[in-house]
């Protein structure tokens, strides 16, 4: 392939067509929406492959560059370009989307979960309602696919823009599909979490605008105003500058993470969402949050990096425990995993403030193996829900009896959610905490307790749904196992994480070149062994 | 360094690449992973040649570990290491999967594809009526595999792969009856166990990582000599941490014994034979480390000892049959972390492995083939007379008593006496405390042993009714007449045909010898306290009549042993309730407090932006407006930073 096929761009458009000819069928034809979300999808999936082996591991940092003046008055530009960061985030991107379609295929058929409660207690219902005949309200499946596809490329130009105006124009785009999502096919208390999702995003977006904003005035006052990343990496400014602008930035990617304490959207958020949407938004949207930490406040900001950075490190492992412990503590499964993610993204964080090697590599490689590990956990959880119709842990019991696929790939997402060495997660939590031990030996500590209350959390959850006598909610009377499309849906993500897990050279190579990149921009450099001498040091075989 | 370490731990640390046969090294692990691949995700089709499959995985392993054995043999530094490819490459943490062939890992090897091939064939028969026997099968290999990385890797992450490798392993086969709550229950408390000690374990990779810049045993060992005192020591903390957790060491042990929820053929081959040992090989493994830190060797000896009271100490007061040989198990690793801490009585630590892995898979699957004639009564007192109905089983189990307990010439006489000398030969205070403990245990040993021999197979039959005791199928008693031939005669082999000692002397270290007892002594001392063991057992399980239900009003320290000495208790009020509290108040507090204040802050927000809405007549604009206006506020801020400096 030649250097100026422009990947980026092609890839990105390819849902938005696909989206608008979703717009042009007829309403009715259901499935036939269905197989062209499904289709648009896979050629993404199959382009981004085309593009990962286009891409060259040892080349220029920023690859499949393409630059085009925007607003020129303020020197704003589209501008996009994958660095190893924004590449295995993009695969990430092309690998969920068509998982999610696939497997949330029948979910916005069904009536509003209210409505299918209120079959679900006829008996009493039927008394009240009586006369007053309840027409089920039907949500639009087309609508629902054109949002995933919309969704999909902003998640895609919010990685592969390399001007920080544009990247902000995607950050808020963003937001708009996935409130729909949330508030239009989510759980009971959907428009609540839906509300409280985008005010709490509004709020932090409005703090990274105004940083936007004070970063093209630096770069102005300095010549040329501009917003392209690379010319805004080591612009001088002074200290107070730097961490007012470096706190914007932080704020806005902290609740989109979510960090502790900006984490309290997230619960209702992915509790409510429908579970396509919640694998999007704790999968992807929220990594936007951590790319967004390393791409931009550690190399625009170095020095509030490094001043503000052990704060930072404070808050994670903060963020590590207290995820955990809550994670235990709920009895609403979609919470619960939720939760489970706050502690994840805690260690991301923990992974990119200690400047080392290993723990910036190992984040980006968390932020990958994250998005498989809570898609399949949020996936199989779903499938379960969608069964039992109900999200509450102590009604169920014993389903592996009935369901064992169902069982045998909720532990197997479950093994993944607790960093079971063999799966990818491990890896990569192994990288963040080795890196973070070398420069923070207490937080490391710490940190690492998180990986105990993990164990706890997951294997709780696992016994008291799938093991012990079976019982089903109240008026479930059996309870089936894994579809063949189920399967489908879930097996690719389980099998990433085993090749991954056993095999992760092909991301390391290309996540290592743009790690060492940051760490130049930041100036930091990895400790030394204190008292020996590395693998150099053993003798040559 | 002393000459004496230039010579033997020089050496440490320096593996040769492996070539001819032992190049194909990885098709130890290939055979059981496949095997387990299959059976797991071959579905129904699988269900009648799948365990067979399993069987001929393992079998095939064995046969592959013997040929590399003799490879082995033949080298001339014998070792052999296979790169198989980068792991984890990180600039300058460089983690190669590579597998390490040495006398060590060669031993354990055929430990463990050996007693493993017998359980998959006595599983054959114990577990022909389950419906769900592919998946079991498919598990014990998926145990075997891992087992077998845990102990070929050659670097300590690769260890850690098979080290939790196992631990999903003995998870998934402690609730393979997952419908019995009791399993479930049991096979997380061993997870979670596990995983406490695995931190340990993990942390000690860090600190290797952060001090020397490497985890591969070539990088460690042959740097452990620049290690720091300090963190030397807390590398052999941080290691026996680990060691602890899957060795069911004091105070990580309870689980071990809730672990019996498993199926029996489980009990004999994890949790007895081969993983609960993992830990004597880390820390035989890391010799390096612990030459150059006398306090943790210190500390190691001392959870040693007090791990085989522990152990002794309750298993003379359970009458769960599982149970007893449980807490024996606990109780003779406690003997093996007893040799390991003693500089150059690794090999005697091996020694009392291997041949406990005999003995005590023996007598487990012994337990199994009395409980498969029993209904799965487990209950002691339930029992009795047993000896003429199953003159097999009897049989067997008698082969693993004796060895248990040390008679000459049967295999435990051997290795524990050897143990018990090398306590004694280390001097002083030391020497002595730990000596005489070995020794009163071997006493306590010889009484809890013959108590479950005289409650099973003798005196009067307290049977319940419905039950119809028969002997086992031959396809369960072959696999137990083998581990009683090895009951009787791993010991001798081992130690005067073998040659044990010098055969892993280069992976433990010499063991330099002064006695402080004459070894003569040593035995005597240790048979009369095992003949007292026995005689009051005697007086008490075959003079008098034993009740069905135990009896009330004994002292307390018998009513302390029943309940485990209230190490459950303990972890239950000092852990798991307060970590409840903890849970439910932070719940409270993210709900009430945290969520509390931005809802708060929302709500006014949301009025805000309502009278917005009202006022701009729709919601993008007043999203354009607020943007707008925050970046005003802030460009303004920018202007009075910029002004202030």
């Amino acid at each position: 392939m030649s250097d100026s096929f422009p990947w980026l761009t092609v890839i990105g458009l390819v849902p938005l067509i696909g989206a608008v000819v979703l717009g042009l069928l007829p309403r009715t034809a259901t499935r036939l929406h269905k197989s062209v979300a499904l289709v648009t999808s896979l050629v993404v999936l199959a382009l981004t492959i085309a593009m990962c082996v286009a891409f060259e591991p040892g080349g220029d940092r920023f690859q499949f560059v393409q630059a085009y003046d925007w607003i020129s008055a303020f020197g704003v530009q589209y501008a996009v370009g994958a660095d190893g960061i924004a590449l295995v985030l993009l695969a990430l991107i092309a690998v969920l989307v068509p998982v999610v379609i696939l497997a949330s295929w029948n979910d916005a058929d069904a009536a509003p979960p209210e409505q299918q409660i209120a079959a679900g207690t006829e008996a009493v219902g039927a008394d009240v309602a009586s006369g007053v005949a309840v027409r089920p309200r039907r949500r639009s499946v087309r609508t629902f696919f054109v949002l995933v596809l919309v969704l999909e490329t902003m998640m895609i130009g919010v990685f592969a823009a390399t001007d920080v105006f544009l990247f902000y124009v995607f950050f808020e785009a963003m937001l708009i599909p996935m409130y729909f999502l949330i508030g239009s096919y989510g759980g009971p208390r959907r428009s609540y979490a839906a509300m409280k999702f985008l005010l709490y995003s509004l709020a932090g977006g409005l703090l990274m605008l105004a940083a936007v904003i004070g970063l093209y005035v630096v770069s102005a006052d300095q010549g040329e105003g501009t917003f392209a990343f690379e010319q805004l990496v080591g612009l001088e400014m002074s200290t107070g500058v730097e961490i007012a602008l470096f706190s914007g930035f932080f704020i806005a990617f902290a609740i989109k993470a979510p960090l502790f304490p900006f984490h309290t959207w997230l619960p209702d958020a992915g509790a409510e969402a429908p579970v396509g949407g919640a694998v999007l938004l704790v999968g992807i949207l929220d990594k936007v949050g951590t790319f967004g930490f390393l791409r931009y406040c550690l190399p625009l900001f170095p020095e509030a990096s490094r001043i503000l950075g052990p704060y930072i490190i404070v808050l994670c492992v903060i963020g590590i425990l207290y995820g955990a412990l809550l994670a235990m503590g709920q009895k609403d499964l979609k919470r619960l995993i939720s939760y489970t993610s706050v502690a994840h993204f805690g260690f991301i964080g923990l992974g990119i403030f200690a400047f080392t090697t290993q723990g910036q590599t190992g984040a980006v490689l968390y932020m990958v193996n994250h998005g498989l590990s809570t898609g399949a956990l949020f996936l199989v959880a779903g499938f379960l829900i969608a069964r039992g119709r109900s999200r509450l842990v102590p009604d169920y019991s014993g389903v592996a009896a009935a369901a064992p696929i169902l069982a045998g790939t909720f532990l197997i997402a479950g093994l993944s959610a607790l960093a079971l060495p063999g799966l990818s997660t491990f890896i990569s939590e192994f990288l963040v905490l080795i890196g973070t031990f070398s420069r923070y030996p207490v937080a490391a500590v710490l940190a690492a307790i998180g990986v105990i209350l993990a164990a706890i959390y997951i294997l709780l959850a696992y016994q008291r749904t799938m093991q012990g006598p079976l019982r089903l909610p109240a008026g479930v009377d059996k309870i089936r196992d894994l579809h063949l499309r189920e399967v489908m849906a879930v097996a690719p993500l389980l099998a990433l994480m085993i090749f991954l897990g056993f095999y992760p050279k092909p991301l390391t190579d290309v996540i290592n070149p743009a790690v060492e990149a940051t760490m130049k921009d930041t100036g930091r450099t990895d400790p030394t062994p204190t008292q020996g001498r590395g693998d150099a040091a053993a003798p040559a075989r | 360094m002393s000459p004496l370490l230039a010579t033997e731990s020089g050496s440490a640390g320096q593996y040769a690449a492996a070539t001819g046969t032992l190049e194909l090294l990885w098709l130890l692990v290939a055979f059981p992973l496949v095997g387990a691949a299959v059976l797991l995700l071959g579905g129904r089709r699988a269900d009648s040649w799948g365990p067979y499959l399993a069987i001929a995985a393992c079998g095939a392993a064995f046969l592959y570990g013997v040929l590399a054995l003799f490879a082995l043999i033949g080298l001339e530094d014998r070792t052999a290491d296979l790169q198989l490819y980068s792991w984890v490459p990180v600039r300058e943490l460089q983690v190669d999967f590579g597998l390490l062939f040495d006398p060590l890992s060669a031993t354990f090897t055929l430990l463990i594809t050996g007693v493993g091939l017998l359980i998959h064939i006595y599983s054959l028969g114990y577990m022909s009526h389950d419906p769900r026997r592919r998946l079991f099968f498919g598990y014990l290999n998926l145990f075997i595999a891992a087992m077998l990385v845990l102990v070929l890797g050659d670097s300590f992450l690769a260890l850690f792969l098979g080290w939790e490798g196992v631990g999903l392993a003995s998870y998934l086969l402690i609730s393979f009856w997952f419908y019995k709550p009791d399993a479930a229950t049991a096979a997380k408390k061993a997870f979670i166990a596990n995983r406490v000690g695995d931190v340990g374990l993990l942390l000690a990779i860090f600190l290797m990582f952060a001090a020397l810049g490497t985890t591969s045993f070539t990088g460690v060992f042959s740097q452990a000599e620049l290690l720091g005192a300090g963190t030397a020591t807390a590398l052999g903390l941080l290691l026996l941490l680990g060691a602890c957790g899957k060795s069911g060491q004091f105070p990580l042990h309870t689980w071990l014994p809730d672990a019996m929820e498993g199926p029996t053929p489980v009990s004999a081959l994890i949790h007895a034979a081969t993983m609960v040992t993992a830990g004597v090989y880390l820390i035989a493994r890391a010799t390096p480390i612990y030459d150059v830190t006398d306090t943790a060797r210190l500390v190691v000896g001392i959870i040693g000892a007090v791990t085989i009271l522990i152990g002794a100490i309750i298993g003379c007061a359970y009458d769960d049959i599982k149970k007893v040989l449980a807490y024996s198990t606990v109780s003779q690793i406690g003997y093996m972390f007893l040799a390991v801490s003693i500089p150059g009585a690794g090999a005697i630590a091996i020694l009392h492995l291997l041949t406990h892995g005999f003995f005590k898979a023996c007598m487990f699957l012994s337990a199994g083939s009395v409980m498969h004639g029993m209904n799965d009564q487990v209950d002691m007192r339930r029992f009795g007379g047993l000896r003429t109905v199953m003159p097999v089983t009897f049989g067997c189990m008698l082969m693993g008593y004796l060895a248990i307990i040390g008679v000459p010439p049967f295999a435990g006489f051997f290795s524990k006496d050897l143990v018990i000398e090398a306590a004694f030969d280390q001097g002083g205070a030391r020497g002595v405390v730990m000596g005489s403990v070995a020794v009163l245990a071997a006493g306590l040993t010889a009484f809890y042993m013959t108590r479950l021999m005289l409650m099973t197979f003798f005196g009067e039959k307290r049977w319940t009714d419905d039950v119809h005791p028969h002997e086992s199928p031959p396809v369960m008693t072959g696999p137990m007449a083998l581990l009683a031939v090895g009951s009787l005669v791993s010991g001798f082999v081992l130690v005067h045909v073998v040659d044990l000692e010098r055969w892993l002397e280069p992976v433990t270290g010499e063991h330099k010898v002064e006695h402080v007892l004459a070894p003569i002594v040593v035995s005597l001392l240790t048979l009369t306290v095992v003949a007292a063991g026995v005689f009051v057992a005697y007086t008490q399980y075959a003079k008098k009549p034993i009740p069905t239900t135990a009896p009330a009003g004994v002292t307390p320290l018998t009513l302390a042993a029943r309940r485990n000495l209230y190490f459950d208790a303990l972890n239950e009020n000092l852990l798991m309730r307060p970590g409840q509290y903890l849970t439910r108040a932070l719940v409270f507090v993210d709900n009430r407090g945290i969520d509390g204040a931005v809802n708060g802050l929302a709500a006014a927000v949301g009025g805000s932006s309502g009278r917005l809405r009202r006022i701009q007549n729709g919601f993008v604009r007043s999203y354009a407006l607020s943007m707008f206006g925050g970046a005003a506020v802030v460009v303004a801020a920018l202007l009075v930073v910029r002004l202030g400096l």
